[in-house]
């Protein structure tokens, strides 16, 4: 049973008004989450989540795998002029380390996660955005693809990384290279990105087109559409 | 009568281990509409603050045995749900029970034969619902279980399928034991591949009906093997169970 | 399958979504022919490639792992996504 220190990172009960329905309960049943054991921590963990100590790999396809030479990452749509930059251009761009808390939608949450990356401000001086532009398009290898209104993209919310943990990222993570946005769910956070294109208007990507919140805010629960 | 896709609450009738990491759970059903050899029921699990995971699990009785079905569990070191249901459930609990469930992994005598059923670990389980099936309906069709594991006492139902295998001239079973083989084995030793399976199903030919279970792995070399070596594609029908171990 | 994919591992039948499936549909679809709008294979549902665990469940088309269809389970029920199916064909009754 939880004590009360770690009351606050197991809190998962009713969501949100929705009365917990006459689900039968399993004698003994506990699941596999683990109480972080220290209050500090629990205060780092959004409503609903789990701590995890591990790197859980959720796949939804085979894992895309584009060769570096062939390898590009593309900014366009409404900005004036698009930039592309190679692979070898894209290393040579300021980058940074990042460590951020992420949270996944079916439950995990990860602590002090250690990147290095590229902000997506810095990936940004090099456009000039047209005045309508509010919204970007994330679109990545094998097809996937998720929105962010701009505002979420920048001011150091956001950053395209390149290593985990100190080493190159795998292609089962993500790499070479994929989205990071650590204020949102981790689905937000697009693998093997490609491209960005900055819109006037939104455009719901893969998951927010079936039943998942158009902002994903984990702090505010915000999971599915209607939340 | 419970319909397939509502769930209903099982009484664990009974408990036993069939090796010591897998253990057989006989669930009692109040209205349980029968099922087929094959299919499988979904599990809910709900903790007391809501939080709830869903499993599958094949059944691996045999229709005649009526209301009562048998899921065969396999206990994965660090897995959420199977040492759960290894180590806390006893029978007299109740588990939320959903099924039975799908019809493209399913034999039935009446498909008729031969019969080609290819296992690696638990995914025997499926596969003996549908061998007991077919001793208990008197089906004559030529089957052959070709099962890997890792040596013989992972090897779940060994006792019964060698019973079968001896008492009916018409089903013979191929073990391939991959890490350790029973003093003076002379069976097969090595993971499965196109060079076993070909001879294997020698007997049978390339129009057995083939089911294979068990890791994704060894599902993805035995079915591509088997088309390579000529079994009509639609002839082969498989149960992934994803990576090993879990 | 690429054997050198750490995902490949994690890819299941159709039938591992069968009971969702079911439960959304009413009766079992994993016998249900269906057509990939991308390549136009047809194979039964039970036969497409699953992959599970995720925010939602992704079936994929086995001759071209195209998606075919798309599962996401919501408090708010069940969302399915069959846009990449040319057409599923149930049997008449």
């Amino acid at each position: 049973m939880p004590d009360n220190a770690v009351i606050g990172a197991l809190r998962a009960g009713p969501r949100k008004g929705k009365a917990v329905t006459e689900r039968f309960v399993t004698r003994g049943f506990v699941g596999r989450r683990s109480a972080p054991g220290d209050i500090d921590v629990s205060a780092r963990i959004p409503p609903g989540q789990y701590l995890t100590t591990d790197f859980p790999v959720l796949s939804a396809g085979p894992t895309p795998r584009t060769p570096l030479e062939r390898w590009s990452l593309r900014i366009d749509g409404l900005v004036a002029n698009p930039v592309s930059w190679t692979w070898e251009e894209f290393r040579a761009l300021p980058a940074r380390d990042w460590t951020v808390d992420i949270s996944c939608v079916t439950k995990w949450t990860k602590l002090d996660m250690h990147w290095r990356g590229v902000s997506i401000d810095t990936l940004f001086e090099h456009v000039d955005l047209d005045p309508a532009a509010a919204y970007v398009v994330a679109s990545c290898d094998g097809g996937y693809t998720t929105n962010l209104p701009l505002g979420d993209v920048l001011n150091g919310q956001a950053f395209v990384a390149f290593e985990y943990d100190g080493r190159p990222l795998t292609a089962e993570h993500g790499g070479p290279a994929r989205l990071v946005v650590p204020g949102r769910y981790f689905w937000k956070s697009a693998k093997w990105i490609r491209g960005i294109r900055v819109q006037r208007a939104d455009e719901p990507g893969f998951w927010e087109s079936l039943g998942y919140h158009n902002r994903g805010d984990q702090w505010r629960e915000e999971r599915y559409d209607g939340d | 009568m419970a319909s397939p896709i509502d769930w209903q609450l099982a009484t664990v009738a009974a408990a036993r281990d069939e090796t010591t990491t897998v253990r057989t759970l006989t669930l009692a059903l109040p209205a349980w509409p029968g099922h087929r050899p094959g299919q499988h029921v979904d599990l809910r699990l709900t903790a007391e603050d809501g939080y709830s995971v869903e499993r599958s699990y094949s059944i691996a009785s045999e229709p005649e045995r009526g209301a009562e079905i048998d899921i065969t569990v396999e206990r994965i070191p660090d897995g959420e749900v199977s040492p759960f249901l290894h180590e806390v459930v006893v029978p007299g609990d109740r588990l939320e029970v959903r099924g039975p469930i799908g019809g493209y992994f399913v034999w039935e005598s009446s498909l008729g034969g031969p019969l080609f059923l290819v296992g690696g670990g638990s995914g025997v389980v499926p596969l003996m619902a549908m061998l007991r099936h077919r001793a208990r309906s008197g089906s004559t069709v030529p089957a052959r279980l070709l099962f890997s594991c890792r040596g013989p006492d992972d090897a779940i139902y060994r006792a019964e399928i060698d019973t079968l295998a001896a008492a009916d001239p018409a089903f013979d079973v191929a073990y391939t034991f991959t890490r350790v083989q029973p003093p003076g084995w002379t069976g097969y030793t090595r993971r499965v591949d196109r060079a076993m399976l070909a001879e294997v199903i020698e007997p049978l030919g390339s129009a057995a009906r083939t089911f294979i279970c068990g890791p994704t792995a060894l599902v993805e070399v035995a079915a591509n093997a088997l088309v390579g070596l000529g079994v009509a594609a639609d002839r082969v029908r498989t149960e992934r169970f994803g990576p090993s171990g879990t | 399958m690429d054997p050198d994919d750490p995902a490949a591992e994690r890819m299941l039948d159709g039938n591992a979504v069968a009971g969702t499936l079911g439960a959304v549909f009413g009766a079992d679809v994993t016998l249900v022919p269906g057509r990939c709008a991308h390549c136009g294979a047809v194979n039964m549902v039970g036969a497409l490639r699953a992959w599970v665990g995720g925010p939602g469940s992704v079936l994929r088309c086995p001759a071209c792992d195209s998606v075919v269809i798309r599962i996401v389970t919501t408090p708010r029920g069940t969302l399915v996504d069959v846009r990449g199916a040319a057409y599923l064909r149930f049997e008449q009754r």
